[in-house]
């Protein structure tokens, strides 16, 4: 293979240097306004910050109830107690409904995919007033749990989908061979099928996690006490028609993404592999 | 070890018939192999047996007992897959051991059974890998040891030697039948390949379009075979079947002046295998087409009247393409003209 010229390989690096810069620039411009002090808008368009301080992290962080808690703890603990039960209870039930639907033949089978497909046509503001009455019937506004339900029912028809298609490129020979060495439906489920799916487990419980921990909308809908806020309605309480804390604002912008950062770096490996399975068969 | 009867099994997806009244029986300790075409139905009637695929009509007994309605794992057989299926998340120890582990089997118990069975396929060194760092030869072993494990009354192989090299297909034929001396299993063994089929076989079922089409020891298939089909399926080259007008005495061929010294009446199809023909001074005359040298010996293409045959001989061959040969006849085969089947 003839190696590519010096010319090619300039203008390939140009343009990916165009776009780390363009990918960056934003996250850079928000990190000097965290690290910036006072509460203004940026308007320099120059990203690195000329003087550093933490005093925006530790405000927004150090927030406190008006019983003196630790309010910003609360708001986080609800956040990640919100996103990891969504991503619990999202991959419980699309897990299972994804392999049924990839393994068994049943009436209302091709109907159920569709209707899956269908709801996510929609947006998520469409589902806003039903939704409040739901819960409202069921007593569970300002409630954790009621946005638990809410946001774990959104997020399955795409994790059906995605699951499904990881499922229908694993051999069934292993089933057999499973049920063969005599294993029950569930234990070739248990020890052979989810085992060999944690790619797609991993990718698709992300999604239910970032779903659940950037909503915003239904969040702010369907809750109404601080204490009960999610970290998104925070950020928005930072910067609305009377007041813009900026600084404050992308300070809490970034502690918010931390949690999603790490848990991309710890499960990246699995992000590439559940990605590009079943772009090949076999 | 276990008897398999199949009494006059049917399967059918809808309005395909696959399996069509299918009736063998494989005795206790026999080494059986099901042999076919591509879409002749013998993966399909493995997997009834395994408990795969559900029966349509006919019974299945395994060991003189009712099997149709048993769950896989409650009939006693062990399969091996042609893709082995090996669990790719389990070490080769794990993999032997899985149906021990579900069968509850205390860990040091099936462990020591692992070893044991990896001691008689050499497979010791490898317990502690990952499928995906093992080569097809090697996990070819594994999946007949995850298979030996169980202890079945029946083992099942589907096409188990497939995707193997040919040197190491010859290696493992060798393996399977040293194993099944030493295990005195009952095997039902599906292949396409009848080298496979002649040289593992106690007794041979050879099926096309779902039916049986005859069942024998391979030299029973080889010297005697039923109809056409199974002459043309089992030996290599395949038989040569000439359409014939029998005479009494002797018979004639389309486009040859000079009469067969075959006898026989009516129109019937005459069967030839290369090795039963050799190139004589006098004899059915022929003009050499093309030849093709395998080594020790060389296939002869001769054309025949309107008719091509291939004729075995040793090498070194003395006749050049265009050169006219005469062919001498050893052993012939009669066939109805009609129905294919054999004339006796």
């Amino acid at each position: 293979m003839r190696a590519p010229s010096w010319v090619r390989v300039m203008l390939v690096h140009l343009v990916l240097l165009v776009v780390t810069v363009a990918a960056l620039y934003p996250v850079l411009w928000v990190l000097k306004m965290a690290l910036t002090p006072g509460q203004s808008f940026a308007v320099d368009p120059w990203p690195i910050p000329q003087t550093v301080t933490f005093e925006n992290f530790a405000h927004v962080i150090n927030t406190e109830t008006s019983e003196g808690g630790w309010l910003f703890g609360r708001q986080l603990f609800n956040s990640l107690v919100i996103s990891l039960s969504t991503a619990a209870v999202g991959l419980a039930l699309s897990t299972s409904a994804a392999y049924a639907l990839s393994r068994f033949k049943f009436v209302g089978k091709e109907a159920g995919m569709g209707a899956f497909l269908i709801t996510q046509m929609f947006p998520g503001v469409v589902m806003l007033i039903p939704l409040y009455l739901l819960l409202d019937t069921m007593n569970l506004l300002d409630n954790l749990l009621g946005l638990v339900f809410v946001y774990a029912t959104t997020s399955v028809p795409f994790s059906v989908w995605t699951l499904k298609g990881y499922f229908d490129t694993l051999p069934r020979e292993l089933e057999e061979a499973a049920m063969m060495d005599g294993a029950s439906r569930w234990q070739t489920f248990t020890q052979v099928v989810l085992p060999l799916a944690t790619p797609a487990l991993a990718v698709t419980g992300l999604f239910s996690f970032m779903t659940a921990w950037n909503e915003f909308i239904l969040a702010t809908t369907l809750v109404s006490k601080p204490e009960q806020f999610t970290l998104p309605i925070v950020l928005q309480r930072y910067v609305n028609d009377y007041n813009a804390e900026w600084g404050h604002f992308a300070a809490g912008a970034i502690l918010v993404s931390l949690p999603v950062v790490a848990l991309f770096f710890a499960l990246q490996r699995y992000f590439v592999e559940g990605l590009t399975a079943g772009s090949v068969k076999g | 070890m276990a008897t398999v009867t199949l009494d006059n099994l049917h399967k059918a997806y809808g309005e395909t018939v696959v399996l069509d009244g299918v009736n063998v029986e494989v005795a206790s300790g026999e080494y059986i192999v099901l042999v076919g075409p591509s879409g002749c139905g013998k993966s399909t009637l493995l997997r009834c047996i395994a408990g795969l695929e559900t029966i349509t009509a006919g019974e299945l007994c395994i060991g003189g007992k009712r099997a149709n309605e048993r769950a896989p794992r409650d009939r006693g057989v062990a399969m091996v897959f042609q893709s082995y299926a090996l669990y790719p998340h389990m070490t080769v120890r794990d993999n032997m051991a899985f149906a021990l582990k579900v069968a509850k089997v205390s860990k040091k118990e099936r462990y020591a059974q692992v070893d044991e069975a990896a001691a008689l396929l050499e497979l010791t060194p490898l317990l502690d890998r990952l499928p995906g760092q093992l080569s097809g030869g090697q996990r070819q072993r594994v999946a007949m040891g995850r298979a030996i494990v169980r202890r079945p009354d029946v083992f099942l192989f589907d096409e188990p030697l497939s995707n193997l090299d040919p040197a190491l297909r010859g290696h493992m034929r060798v393996e399977l039948k040293r194993m099944h001396r030493r295990l005195g299993a009952t095997i039902v063994h599906v292949t396409h390949d009848q080298v496979e089929a002649l040289t593992l076989a106690d007794r041979i079922v050879v099926l096309d379009k779902g039916q049986v089409q005859q069942v024998g020891s391979p030299r029973d298939l080889f010297e005697r075979p039923a109809n056409v089909f199974v002459a043309t399926f089992i030996g290599a080259p395949a038989m040569n079947l000439l359409p014939v007008i029998g005479e009494g005495e002797t018979c004639r061929l389309e486009g040859l002046e000079q009469a067969l010294p075959v006898s026989g009446t009516g129109a019937f199809t005459l069967g030839l295998r290369p090795s039963d023909m050799f190139l004589a001074d006098s004899g059915i005359p022929g003009v050499v087409d093309v030849i093709e040298s395998l080594g020790s010996e060389a296939m002869v293409h001769v054309t025949v009247g309107a008719h091509d045959v291939v004729v075995r001989a040793e090498e070194p061959v003395q006749v050049n393409s265009g050169d006219v040969v005469h062919l001498k006849l050893s052993t012939v085969h009669r066939f109805d003209g009609t129905t294919g089947r054999r004339l006796e």
